[in-house]
């Protein structure tokens, strides 16, 4: 540590060009931070899917309906400790796309009891098995619109008209919030019963249904027994454990993880470069003062470990400014809630900036030090003679 | 003027001798614009492919009804009663068997993708006899068309390419029904060709979907016919539809994830810009001070300011255009034309694209390469003018 | 640290070859001296003659091609480097025509140097810094950049860093090289005080008459070889 005001003046020498070096390994770790809260916004409905969860579809696709009483059968087979039925509603709010959120009927008796991920107090519990044109809504839902318990909210669902074509109409009596960082708040949440009786078409039809299983190490057997009960009848189901649901949406979406994957080692690849580059010509300058540090009796491995330590602290100033912004800006939450309503930058993440801050800064440095390192005294010395 | 160019033009030379010093930073400053160049044109290809399949197929004179209140084909159903209305409309061409319009219903079902092998949801659309003639640019490339009233199915190129078992000659079973795949399509890279086709009287049954529809397609007489086609659809009080032009109703129908991909492109571009910004400025910083002693020479001797910094710009800019130019060429070759597939959120289905360069892409890069050599060669320049010249010349 | 007969160099049949691609330059051949403990001595001759390489060679800077050289009863040249670095910080101090200071550092860090590769405690470094500076006297400008001292006053640091550890031999390469003849009196002056005050032994490499008057004895180099102990 008595070395460090070495390292540190040598950093202050050129002060514009340390800091351009400084931004721009900032500029690199910030966009890190924020491919990775993106990432994760993406396929957060794969981390957060239960291990003891299956979802039961119409084998055809997402689409089509399932019967109601399907859920009965379904929880008569071996294995099965629970299945709660959800219904997509499309619900649009105030006749604006943009408004966009997920609206589902459900099963309301055991919606929470299958979904431990949604935190409901006991009391807004009870309010909304009691209320028929009861409403459950995310906490990030709510806070969206400025909603609260007691608000009177006016759907239209272009796919499920009510009978005399008006609007539905939900009262919320709950705000629920996630049990954990990554759980998305942004959904809407109804009763079945009041669904089903006041829509125009469609009675005892729902959409897919959400199955607990007693024992998550039989997760595939007991998909195949669902599948297999109802294999050959009008509606054939496809059922598949939740994370492998999730997805397959994500990959309809594409590979998003290889084109993030992609830009990111472009922008890393960069980085090193250019802080590779401003380290070996730093060095480079100073080959005679490195000769006096030797002749001084500085040894070769502290003359290494000296440049070593200065573009480590360069990796990691920058760095760590970076991630820190990032991760900053991912505690503000989504700037786009309708398409990305999870937006965190999760902890692994974290660990995988910090050890590339580290890498950076031992990458830039090497050459540079082993350069430093095997400089001739007598060679380093004779420029000026 | 001239005395200023010649000036300009002696110091650029004078520079260029002693690039070789510098060939680390030059690279450093040249590959960190090529790399910015490269992620930009990358991945606003995706956007432009994207909105380029969306758009293509969508002739002014096609027009496409849905129910009111409608936001896209799934959500729609329309009656028997209402199709008949609809072609029967001012301003629907007729052929001599009919008008030219069909009548389509609509399911999605689950396919596997060839790529990954989980499921994607594919549109399987019911179309009338005249559906080809309507949309006007359809060609069978392999095996034929599907006949009527049976349960045949042809598949768009795009969505043979992206879903297995969409090959020729291939038995699909889907639900309760089994398909033959008889023939391949192709309209013009457009969004049918992501779709599979059958007979909408064959589609009906199978899905229990009675005597309704989702869409009614129109070939309209001209382009202009549309507005009194639409007028006379939606104040008809037996209809409660809404009209589009297709091309228009694809455009609306792509706008939100061609929105997002060209947001998220601008957005990492402009990060990486700027972090290329800081390279630059590095460079031509260290250029700048590197050669103190030759500048202040060069103006001792009677080189005005201007022509000192011009050729700092000037060096600058070369750097710039040169990474840009290497870096869109990279884009180019790795990512024009290369196929891929997505899901669009508003019609949930997969949308077969190419990436797609387009000039006006390329043109922007290299607007957003010579900004960042401008401005990184500026600073620095200012500052060698500015060089009191007497401190300079003692410079080492 | 001297040997029996007070001799602190001694410098065996010594000969050192540059090698730069196919060619190899032979620039000292066959070179015996010895040093008396205390001698202030001056090496003279034209560029080229091999000074600096001797130099260079007794305080192991590098390494000869063939031979031996002794300090104190250490054999310098069958180190390692690592040992020569340390030998180095200890026994050695050095002076250069160009000061070689790190313009970054103030005086007085400059002077700290060589005391950051002892054991030494802060405080006891900034004693021996103090001391060092006085010495030279240079105490007033200790915290200046070495940007605004002149060139006698960073030759003056150089010195207080050289004798900072209290070396027992001090080797100086042209040290009044750069200076006017005034501020190299100066110097001159300040080398003459340590070897009559402080018992240093120094080793001057030089090519002015006027700085090898002040040395104790003078030899001479022409092409790696010593001439004569008496000036022509």
């Amino acid at each position: 540590m008595k070395y460090f005001y070495l390292v540190w003046s040598n950093m202050k020498r050129r002060k514009l060009r340390t800091s351009l070096t400084l931004l721009s390994v900032f500029v690199a770790f910030l966009l890190f931070g924020l491919l990775c809260t993106i990432k994760e916004a993406f396929t957060a409905g794969v981390s957060m899917a239960g291990a003891d969860r299956l979802v039961v579809r119409h084998k055809v696709s997402l689409i089509m309906n399932l019967p109601v009483s399907y859920g009965t059968r379904i929880e008569q087979i071996p294995g099965v400790a629970q299945a709660v039925h959800w219904t997509w509603f499309n619900g649009i709010y105030q006749n604006e796309p943009k408004n966009f959120f997920g609206s589902f009927s459900v099963d309301p008796e055991r919606f929470f009891s299958i979904h431990p991920e949604y935190v409901i107090p006991d009391d807004q519990k009870r309010a909304w098995l009691s209320t028929r044109t009861g409403a459950a809504v995310g906490r990030t839902l709510a806070v969206r619109f400025g909603w609260k318990i007691g608000d009177r909210i006016p759907l239209t669902s272009p796919i499920w008209p009510r009978k005399g074509d008006g609007a539905w109409e939900f009262d919320i009596v709950s705000v629920y919030d996630g049990a954990q960082r990554n759980t998305d708040t942004s959904g809407f949440f109804f009763r079945y019963d009041y669904f089903d009786e006041g829509r125009a078409y469609g009675e005892g039809l729902v959409g897919w249904y959400m199955v607990r299983v007693t024992d998550a190490d039989r997760v595939t057997e007991v998909a195949k027994a669902i599948d297999a009960a109802f294999a050959n009848s009008p509606h054939e189901t496809k059922t598949e454990s939740e994370g492998a649901f999730a997805q397959g949406f994500v990959q309809q979406v594409g590979n998003i993880g290889a084109i993030l994957i992609a830009i990111l080692s472009a922008v890393f690849f960069t980085i090193l470069l250019v802080t590779g580059n401003t380290i070996a010509q730093s060095v480079r300058e100073r080959t005679e003062e490195i000769g006096v540090l030797k002749a001084l009796g500085f040894s070769n491995v502290l003359v290494l470990a000296l440049v070593l330590a200065e573009s480590s602290i360069i990796a990691t100033l920058g760095g760590f400014a970076g991630l820190g912004l990032a991760w900053f800006i991912s505690l503000g939450g989504s700037p786009i809630p309708a398409v990305l309503p999870v937006f965190y930058l999760p902890a692994q993440n974290i660990v995988i900036g910090v050890v590339l801050v580290l890498g950076l800064g031992i990458l830039t440095g090497i050459l540079p030090a082993l350069r430093a390192m095997h400089l001739q005294i007598a060679v380093a010395l004779r420029r000026h003679a | 003027m001239t005395n200023w160019l010649t000036q300009l033009a002696s110091i650029t030379l004078f520079n260029l001798r002693t690039v070789g010093e510098r060939k680390g930073s030059a690279l450093a400053a040249a590959v960190g614009i090529s790399g910015v160049v490269a992620v930009f044109v990358g991945v606003l290809s995706i956007a432009e492919g994207f909105r380029a399949a969306m758009t293509i197929s969508g002739p002014d004179d096609v027009a496409l009804v849905l129910r009111n209140g409608a936001d896209g084909e799934m959500t729609s159903v329309l009656s028997r009663e209402e199709v008949r209305l609809i072609g029967t409309a001012p301003g629907v061409a007729r052929a001599p068997d009919g008008p030219l319009a069909s009548a389509e219903p609509f399911v999605m079902i689950n396919l596997p993708k060839r790529s990954t092998g989980t499921d994607a949801n594919v549109p399987l659309r019911g179309v009338e006899k005249a559906a080809a003639a309507v949309r006007g640019d359809l060609r069978v490339i392999e095996g034929r068309m599907f006949e009527l009233g049976r349960n045949e199915i042809v598949a768009g190129a795009g969505a043979a390419r992206s879903f297995a078992g969409l090959d020729v000659g291939h038995k699909l079973r889907v639900g309760q029904n089994d398909w033959d795949l008889v023939g391949i399509f192709s309209g013009g890279g457009g969004a049918a060709e992501s779709e599979i086709w059958t007979d909408a009287a064959v589609l009906q049954p199978a899905y229990h979907r009675g005597e309704s529809f989702q869409s009614v397609f129109a070939r309209l007489t001209s382009a202009d016919a549309f507005d009194a086609f639409r007028d006379a659809v939606t104040t008809n009080p037996q209809l409660k539809v809404k009209a589009f032009r297709h091309g228009e109703f694809l455009a609306e129908q792509s706008t939100m994830l061609t929105g997002f991909i060209r947001g998220f492109g601008i957005f990492i571009a402009s990060l990486m810009a700027l972090g290329a910004l800081f390279g630059a400025l590095n460079t031509m910083y260290s250029a700048v001070a590197a050669r103190t002693r030759e500048i202040a020479t060069l103006r001792a001797l009677g080189f005005g300011a201007g022509p000192v910094i011009g050729s700092v710009l000037l060096e600058s800019l070369v750097l710039a255009l040169v990474g840009g130019a290497a870096g869109a060429a990279a884009a180019y070759a790795a990512f024009d034309g290369f196929q891929a597939a997505t899901m669009n959120w508003q019609t949930f289905s997969q949308v077969a694209f190419s990436f797609a360069v387009t000039p006006k892409l390329l043109a922007t890069a290299v607007i957003w390469a010579v900004t960042i050599g401008f401005l990184g060669g500026l600073f620095p320049a200012i500052r060698a003018a500015r060089q009191p010249i007497a401190v300079s010349l003692r410079e080492t | 640290m001297t040997s029996g007969n007070g001799v602190l160099v001694r410098v065996e049949n010594v000969e050192k070859v540059f090698r730069r691609g196919s060619e190899e330059i032979r620039v000292l051949s066959g070179l015996s001296l010895e040093v008396p403990q205390g001698e202030f001595l001056a090496l003279m001759g034209p560029s080229g003659s091999g000074k600096t390489t001797l130099l260079n060679l007794i305080g192991g800077l590098d390494r000869a091609t063939q031979g031996a050289v002794h300090v104190g009863n250490e054999r310098i040249d069958t180190m390692s480097d690592r040992q020569r670095a340390a030998w180095r910080a200890r026994h050695v101090g050095l002076v250069f025509q160009f000061y070689n200071l790190l313009p970054v550092l103030s005086a007085e860090r400059n002077v700290e140097l060589p005391l950051l590769l002892t054991p030494l405690s802060k405080s006891e470094r900034r004693a021996h810094v103090e001391t060092a500076l006085k010495i030279v006297g240079l105490s007033h400008r200790q915290r200046h950049s070495p940007r605004t001292l002149s060139g006698g006053e960073q030759q003056r640091v150089g010195i207080a860093r050289a004798i900072v550890t209290d070396p027992t031999l001090l080797l100086c390469d042209e040290p009044t090289g750069d200076l006017d003849r005034m501020a190299g009196d100066e110097i001159l002056g300040l080398l003459q005080a340590l070897k009559h005050e402080h018992g240093k032994t120094i080793i001057m490499v030089t090519h002015d008459p006027h700085a090898s008057a002040r040395a104790t004895r003078t030899v001479y180099l022409n092409k790696g070889r010593l001439t004569s102990e008496k000036p022509e």
